[in-house]
């Protein structure tokens, strides 16, 4: 099988917020969002990021919007660095990646109408004439299954899956290749949630979309990713094909991460012994020495205290970042 | 006797003059040491409930019929002050944003001695010792020192934690869990629950579970009952329902959501349509116009909770018990 092309492409990426204090705003520390973070996505790829709070995981996708400068490292899109993007070109690397954000009554605007919302970034960039604009907004809506009366409805007036619905319209309005979906179905009820998930993986396969896929439920990111990377306090401590991953896990985070998820299933859950992670993650600020999972860890040493382990293989494709993995 | 029995419980709530019924017929009972789950999504009815039981209903919302017990006696109609006997030393209650229902210019130690010392007349130095140990039980390191300080001091978890301490600062007999761990990170949910079932378990204290996760149901409830547009759909031990859950809701929201312990490329069957708006009237079943099995009888007439097969449900054409849910997603 012949690989696809890499589309995004980070390597030993750093983004650092500086702390600062006192009159003249000194730097007195740094908080490490992301801490050498590398991985590639291939075209046509669901790629998803799973952690906690605090983890990067966010700074990540932000990154890769260049709505955050990377401190160091590198970030290229189709071959080319994204940070030297400037004018037009700038403007044309939008057009390739769009966001869906988690919250879609906090990132649609209250006072503008579905269809003016969908409508905007046709305009601004545009993408059609005027003549065409309403057109297309019809063909959207369709697109992510509303109804055409939607285009004049407000956002208030629309339940929580249609606000994302907009919301991902919204995103393909400019005809993007990569889509940053950042805890895109988090906020959903039970039963919308699965209308969502469905959704994008529909327009995955019609529009040949590729997805960074951030998230936190793990079972979500498993259903709709086909590459995992697992983030801890900055860093990627495991990452695989998403079968691979769950079905050996192998650094011990992702196995508590695995183990803290319940199954709907009683019988099952009964006979299953759970000893759940100790502690709480550290703060990025001031993170601990060697590997910053290792105040948390069952399977700790005095190497795993000072000496923080690189990302390696253990299977094909399949690599971790611990000590005594493998 | 049960620890609490509520029975056909209604929850209205006053429109102008008129009267909007929000929640329907709504049974259940929860035994000393047992957790009892009430499942739905937002806008079921689910947190009003568990507000009746401790009667806190905000204003203009009120009890329309049925009863409630408490240890066999019924509260449904006490006055302010025996409910605020009963809050305060029977029954307590931990909602979901711990940050929201802890007092931000307050000390944790004073917020978990200020009820010890109102409900069970201790002193300050008895009521400090006991809030160390109780921190202890939940699993906080360094309790003294975290007495002296301020909620925004603490993280999400931490806060849940001492939320849960003051929970049962009283010796409650009974706790109220309204999406506790909804606001956390997974790893510090599987503390928070470990720890509530575990300490429930310990002190026979019963637990009502309000959640939307069918996962956190399995693993820690006896009980459940499934709520949909403020009705009770289904209820059973955990164990039957799952096996072959019966109302097509029920159903349709197992095979609905994405799991780790069935195969990534199963496709999830998403439940067509969105839950009823709370305010606007559905007549019959109010899960009809989202139901593949709904039949003519099912938008006239609301159909009643019937045992069936080892649990009760209120559907006009359940799916049939043989028919288990992994057999559907196999």
């Amino acid at each position: 099988m012949t690989k696809a092309l890499p589309l995004l492409e980070f390597t030993d990426v750093h983004v650092h917020f500086p702390i600062r204090a006192g009159f003249f705003k000194k730097e007195v520390g740094r908080i490490r969002a992301v801490n050498g973070v590398s991985f590639t996505i291939r075209k046509g790829q669901a790629f998803g990021l799973v952690g906690e709070s605090g983890c990067g995981k966010s700074t990540v996708a932000r990154a890769a919007l260049r709505l955050e400068e990377a401190t160091s490292g590198s970030i290229r899109y189709a071959g080319e660095h994204i940070s030297l993007f400037t004018g037009e070109e700038r403007i044309k690397f939008r057009k390739r990646m769009q966001a869906v954000f988690q919250d879609p009554f906090s990132s649609l605007n209250p006072r503008m109408k579905a269809g003016q919302i969908i409508a905007e970034p046709i305009r601004v960039h545009g993408v059609k004439p005027a003549g065409e604009v309403r057109a297309e907004v019809d063909r959207l809506l369709e697109l992510v299954g509303l109804p055409l009366r939607f285009a004049n409805l407000y956002p208030h007036e629309m339940s929580g899956g249609q606000r994302q619905r907009i919301g991902i319209a919204r995103a393909l309005a400019l005809g993007p290749e990569l889509i940053v979906a950042d805890e895109a179905v988090s906020a959903l009820d039970v039963s919308i949630q699965a209308q969502i998930i469905t959704l994008l993986e529909d327009l995955q396969r019609d529009l040949g979309l590729t997805y960074l896929f951030i998230g936190h439920d793990l079972s979500v990111v498993r259903h709709i990713c086909d590459q995992v990377a697992v983030m801890y306090l900055g860093r990627i401590v495991e990452m695989a094909p998403s079968e691979e991953l769950f079905a050996n896990p192998t650094h011990p985070y992702t196995r508590a991460l695995i183990d803290a998820v319940p199954n709907p299933d009683p019988a099952a859950e009964a006979g299953r012994h759970i000893e759940p992670l100790q502690g709480e993650v550290p703060s990025p600020a001031n993170p601990p020495s060697g590997c910053v999972f290792h105040p948390r860890c069952p399977l700790a040493t005095d190497r795993c205290r000072q000496e923080a382990p690189d990302l390696g293989p253990v299977a094909p494709e399949h690599s971790v970042a611990c000590w005594n993995a493998g | 006797m049960s620890l609490l029995a509520v029975e056909n419980l209604a929850i209205d709530v006053a429109v102008g003059e008129a009267c909007h019924r929000l929640v329907h017929d709504a049974s259940f009972s929860v035994e000393p040491g047992e957790t009892l789950a009430i499942v739905g999504e937002s806008g079921s009815g689910k947190s009003l409930s568990a507000l009746a039981v401790m009667g806190l209903l905000s204003e203009g919302l009120s009890v329309g019929a049925g009863t409630i017990r408490y240890k066999g006696q019924d509260i449904t109609h006490f006055d302010e002050r025996a409910r605020n006997q009963l809050r305060g030393s029977e029954i307590a209650m931990v909602f979901q944003e711990p940050m929201t229902s802890l007092n931000p210019v307050r000390t944790i130690g004073h917020q978990i001695t200020e009820g010890m010392r109102l409900k069970l007349g201790l002193n300050r130095k008895q009521a400090t010792a006991r809030a160390i140990e109780l921190l202890e039980e939940v699993g906080i390191s360094d309790p003294a020192q975290r007495l002296r300080q301020y909620p925004h001091q603490l993280s999400g978890g931490m806060r849940q934690r001492v939320m849960i301490a003051i929970a049962l600062s009283s010796k409650p007999s009974l706790i109220l869990a309204d999406e506790p761990t909804t606001a956390l990170d997974v790893t510090i949910q599987a503390q928070i629950l470990s720890l509530t079932a575990r300490i429930c378990r310990d002190h026979g204290v019963g637990l009502v579970l309000i959640t939307h996760n069918l996962g956190i149901v399995a693993r820690y409830a006896q009980k459940v009952a499934v709520m949909y547009g403020g009705r009770i759909v289904e209820a059973g031990t955990a164990a039957a329902l799952y096996a072959a859950p019966m109302h097509h809701y029920t159903r349709g929201l197992l095979s609905s959501v994405p799991r780790l312990d069935t195969p990534r490329d199963l496709p999830l069957r998403p439940i067509a349509g969105a839950p009823p708006d709370p305010m606007q009237h559905v007549p019959g079943c109010r899960f009809h116009p989202r139901c593949a099995a709904a039949t003519a009888a099912c938008a006239q007439e609301v159909p009643k909770m019937e045992q069936r097969a080892g649990h009760e449900v209120a559907c006009w054409n359940p799916v049939p018990a043989d028919q288990t849910i992994s057999e559907e997603l196999a």
